[in-house]
């Protein structure tokens, strides 16, 4: 089929074609109305959806934020990027303290119908303040949904999906992510909270999410040639987080890696695998995590590279810790 | 019709002194029930803490009084007089506070995050200057809506990013919005002054090219009168304004302050000029019989003597019923 989507018109497309469905979707941030947005991702929407429904706003997170929040709550559906993950810290408040629990706070009053997007993830030389997956900041808040596809099919259907749920969701595309091309999405949304099994093996499970899944999947390749079959969990959410569909895999393969772009402690990676191990020890030989050291994000080339997982690092730690592979085997 | 409609509106601007006695009633019954989550604070009924609003009830009913029920409305965690200015219910709000089932959210919010979204109360926020968030983001849709959005606020909460962001924002998108920062003086326990550049609050507004003006916040005309003009700008497409209604709380910052930084001669000066009884004194001067007043004035205590007693007399929340729902479908 001939119909190769690139990531970033996955994320215009469903913005577009939510915005063209519900009146009531606006969007609105820095950069992202007239001048298309700073990954190139959100051109010509004011151009079809005029400047009330999609307009650039100052840069103001807190107003972003506290905008989005009041006016999902008064019958918006607002969309807003704050363009950096790396910038959540200022929002925070009205995501956490606000639209995260209007629902729960006003017994089921109304709730918050909102999506946060941001370009999140290293790898691009931004260094310290531009370069961090702010996942895990949100992962523990109740009300939230915090959402990261891995392709741009499920960037479409996450995206809209996002849009027409009822909560406040914070929506990630990494970088890295944003020139790969995939087939086009096969259904109009993919549901939130649903992981799916991107390959299938029986020796060993490798959860991801976002550009880790990509990683994961070229090490799967290396690895089938060392004879060990990896089946490979995309989350795609971190919250709510599908335990079932890795449980059901860990089952089958007794083995669990958790593969997370970012710090181990506090790491969705090692919360996974806590539950794992209280839900299903029975089911486990091994359990582990590839994640970043405990610093920041440096620039350098080569500090950088060998800070983030990828797919050699992924190889290698697998070889290591089952004894596999050409430099482990006897 | 339309010639009745037009009378209707008029009346409205000019405030009958029904409208006024009505007004009084609504402040009287703000200033009840403070006391009444006092006493029952004191009791070990009201947990954890609440924050009073006695003292400063002319600004949100002056407020109120400039809109109509379907405008909205965002308020602090000294809150209960926004609720009550705007709609709620007395018995439910009581009965928030005591954390019953019957509470206006269940029990689950508690004095700090009231919500009542049918009155058009977006919320109550327990964060400093959380409410001008949330009100400029209502005041996106009410200017689909055809309605206004307030924020009340108080004189710590324009030192907060989201008083600058905010009026910024609200400016450049010309969106329906009335600032009301309650300027009670005192930040918890700090006076407003020694940590506010400039020592004015209003004319903050006047660097975002927003109107704004200073009120007597303890004088229900006053307020009402600005607030109309505010609303009026703000439905007719002119945008922002920024009220600085100075007024005073006769309690401490929450339940565990009595307020001893307070000069007494200057509480002393402020009770003096107490917005009950410069609202009853008007009343009178304008031709409000004593008795009519007396009348209200048993008849709100009455209701929400009842009202009270009602919530205390409802049942807490079963969690048991209460797991799930952690999500809106």
């Amino acid at each position: 089929m001939s119909s190769e989507l690139e990531f970033r018109d996955a994320i215009r497309e469903a913005l577009a074609e939510e915005l063209e469905r519900d009146p009531t979707v606006v969007f609105f941030g820095e950069d992202v109305a007239a001048p298309g947005g700073v990954f190139a991702v959100t051109g010509g929407l004011q151009e079809r959806f005029g400047p009330e429904r999609v307009f650039d706003t100052p840069i103001s997170e807190l107003a972003l934020a506290g905008a989005a929040f009041g006016a999902a709550a008064t019958g918006l559906r607002p969309v807003i990027e704050i363009m950096f993950g790396d910038f959540m810290g200022l929002p925070m408040d009205s995501l956490v303290n606000q639209a995260a629990k209007l629902w729960y706070v006003s017994k089921e009053q109304g709730s918050a119908p909102l999506v946060v997007r941001s370009a999140v993830g290293a790898g691009g030389r931004f260094g310290a303040m531009h370069s961090q997956i702010h996942g895990t900041w949100f992962q523990g808040i109740p009300g939230l949904k915090v959402v990261a596809p891995s392709s741009p099919a499920d960037a479409k259907g996450l995206l809209k999906a996002a849009i027409r749920d009822e909560n406040p969701v914070i929506f990630m595309e990494h970088k890295r992510l944003y020139s790969v091309k995939g087939p086009a999405p096969e259904t109009e949304i993919v549901p939130l909270g649903k992981a799916a099994i991107v390959r299938v093996g029986g020796d060993l499970t490798i959860v991801s999410v976002a550009k880790g899944v990509r990683d994961a999947l070229q090490a799967a390749d290396t690895l089938a040639g060392d004879g060990l079959e990896t089946e490979i969990v995309d989350v795609r959410s971190l919250r709510p987080l599908d335990v079932q569909t890795v449980m059901e895999s860990v089952e089958k393969t007794n083995r669990v890696l958790a593969v997370e772009e970012g710090p181990r402690t506090g790491g969705w990676a090692s919360g996974l695998l806590g539950i794992v191990a209280e839900e299903a020890l029975h089911d486990l030989d091994d359990a582990w995590t590839v994640t970043t050291d405990d610093v920041p994000v440096p620039y350098s080339p080569s500090l950088e590279d060998a800070l983030l997982p990828a797919a050699e690092t992924i190889v290698e730690s697998v070889r290591s810790r089952l004894g596999t592979g050409v430099e482990t085997s006897a | 019709m339309s010639a009745r409609k037009a009378e209707t509106v008029e009346a409205g601007r000019a405030a009958t002194g029904r409208d006024l006695l009505d007004a009084y009633a609504r402040m009287l019954t703000i200033r009840e029930f403070e006391q009444s989550i006092h006493r029952l604070f004191l009791r070990g009924e009201v947990h954890g803490t609440t924050h009073l609003s006695a003292g400063q009830e002319a600004v949100p009913v002056g407020v109120c009084m400039a809109l109509e029920p379907s405008d909205y409305v965002s308020g602090t965690y000294r809150g209960h007089g926004h609720a009550l200015a705007k709609g709620t219910d007395p018995e439910a709000l009581a009965a928030e506070m005591l954390g019953r089932a019957s509470g206006v959210c269940g029990g689950r919010a508690g004095s700090m995050n009231v919500v009542d979204l049918e009155h058009g109360l977006v919320g109550c926020f327990g964060i400093v200057g959380g409410s001008i968030a949330a009100a400029t983001g209502a005041a996106l849709s009410a200017k689909r809506q055809g309605r206004v959005s307030v924020a009340f606020f108080g004189d710590g909460a324009v030192n907060q990013a989201y008083f600058h962001e905010c009026l910024n924002f609200a400016k450049v998108m010309d969106l329906p919005a009335i600032f009301v920062c309650e300027n009670n003086f005192y930040g918890e326990f700090t006076p407003m002054r020694s940590v506010t550049a400039g020592g004015e609050i209003a004319a903050r507004a006047g660097a975002y090219g927003i109107p704004f003006a200073v009120v007597d916040g303890n004088d229900i005309w006053a307020v009402r009168d600005a607030a109309t003009e505010a609303v009026d700008r703000a439905r007719s497409g002119s945008g922002p304004t920024l009220l600085e209604c100075q007024t005073y709380r006769h309690f401490g910052h929450s339940k565990s302050d009595p307020a001893k930084y307070r000069p007494a001669d200057e509480v002393e000066s402020w009770v003096a000029r107490d917005p009950l009884t410069i609202a009853r004194e008007r009343l009178l001067a304008d031709g409000t019989s004593e008795d009519e007043i007396a009348a209200v004035e048993a008849q709100t205590r009455e209701r929400l003597a009842e009202a009270v007693d009602a919530a205390r007399a409802a049942p807490f929340p079963d969690p048991d019923a209460e797991r799930a729902a952690g999500y809106s479908a």
